[in-house]
């Protein structure tokens, strides 16, 4: 089969049939890209992997357009990509068109008061488990703890500062602190 | 214009999505509602939506909120954009930039947005949860009914966990509050 159509269908199931994105999307392209088509090697995967957690956007996303690259350079990469999209994409649109007809329902609409309750429990514990992972040392917890506070009291007092402002501050700080040489570098230099 | 409006905002949050889908949804926060986009609570259900779609949930949201905001072309433009960032970063360090993220200032910048991402998630889930059980600052208000269920998912997530040593996942979490919504809320 044509390669390009080989990736697009590849991503295509791969975006039809995970559900909740991100790590859950890890493994089925493991066993499609690595196992069966043999694209990308296991390296390779796990490279990409800490790539992702490295750039901005959907880690899936992320794979889709590394494979189609490797595969045939950019119009690979433009295929792959789009296969994984498209599929949300169908599905979403024909939601969109009937939600609210849904959301009349009585029951249906309790259902969501129940569910919104949920979402708020499952980001929370997102963030709960972000938190183990991460480097236990000052700076870090600092400035996590910092953010924590201001983007509460940004949600509470409806402060106008934007999230995207709050991450480049921290940025800076980082950045401000690395070259001033008050982080210990990865080779472990002296806490202050 | 809505459709440059959307191509921005979205650009905005594809740029700033660090720390998978749970980290980009304050940013998407931010963004819908400095636009007027969605509702809170509209946003809320529409996260639970993506959850229980496949596909990345990101992308479920942007293409959700631009066919709300200006049907298919809409739905397309903001799709395309929220993707657009990561498709483009992945490119140049697959391509020209292969020891890019290695370098020591790049590494520096990660160390601050990292964590600040984390903050910012769990700051979103602090006020989303506080939110649904005692309302708004400008009206605090027991909510009985939220506080009950909110009690009750929290005890399922334990209870599992501790029983199945396995982690309760979010598709499950979800159906449970949906059958607890319409049992208490329809009381």
């Amino acid at each position: 089969m044509n390669i390009l159509l080989d990736l697009f269908f590849t991503f295509a199931k791969i975006g039809l049939f995970t559900f909740g994105g991100g790590y859950a999307m890890i493994a089925m392209i493991e066993n499609n890209c690595v196992e069966r088509k043999k694209w990308i090697t296991h390296d390779e995967m796990m490279n990409i992997t800490v790539i992702a957690e490295s750039t901005p956007g959907p880690i899936a996303i992320n794979c889709a357009t590394f494979t189609g690259y490797k595969k045939a350079s950019f119009i690979g990469a433009l295929i792959a990509t789009l296969g994984m999209i498209v599929p949300s994409f169908a599905i979403i649109y024909l939601i969109s068109m009937f939600l609210d007809n849904f959301l009349e329902l009585t029951i249906i609409a309790n259902a969501f008061k129940g569910i919104k309750i949920a979402v708020g429990i499952l980001i929370l514990d997102v963030a709960f488990t972000m938190i183990k992972k991460m480097h236990k040392k000052k700076l870090p917890r600092a400035i996590m703890l910092c953010s924590a506070i201001v983007m509460l009291c940004i949600n509470i007092f409806a402060w106008n500062f934007s999230s995207i402002s709050l991450m480049l501050i921290a940025a800076v700080v980082s950045l401000t602190i690395f070259v001033l040489g008050g982080t210990p570098d990865q080779k472990g230099g002296a806490k202050k | 214009m809505i459709y440059l409006d959307l191509f921005l905002g979205f650009l905005k949050v594809g740029c700033f999505a660090f720390g998978g889908a749970y980290g980009a949804i304050p940013l998407i926060r931010d963004v819908v509602m400095s636009y007027g986009w969605l509702s809170d609570e509209m946003l809320t259900y529409m996260i639970a939506v993506s959850e229980s779609t496949p596909g990345p949930i990101m992308v479920n949201l942007a293409t959700y909120i631009g066919s709300r905001q200006a049907c298919f072309l809409g739905a397309v433009i903001a799709t395309l954009a929220v993707v657009l960032p990561s498709f483009l970063i992945i490119l140049l360090v697959t391509a020209l930039l292969k020891t890019a993220l290695k370098n020591k200032y790049v590494q520096a910048v990660l160390r601050g947005l990292k964590p600040c991402v984390i903050g910012i998630v769990l700051a979103t889930g602090i006020y989303m949860v506080l939110g649904n059980c005692f309302g708004s600052i400008t009206a605090i208000k027991a909510n009985i009914q939220a506080i009950i269920i909110t009690a009750l998912l929290v005890a399922s997530m334990f209870g599992y966990k501790h029983f199945t040593k396995k982690k309760l996942s979010p598709i499950l979490l979800i159906i449970i509050s949906a059958a607890a919504g319409m049992v208490i809320y329809g009381i």
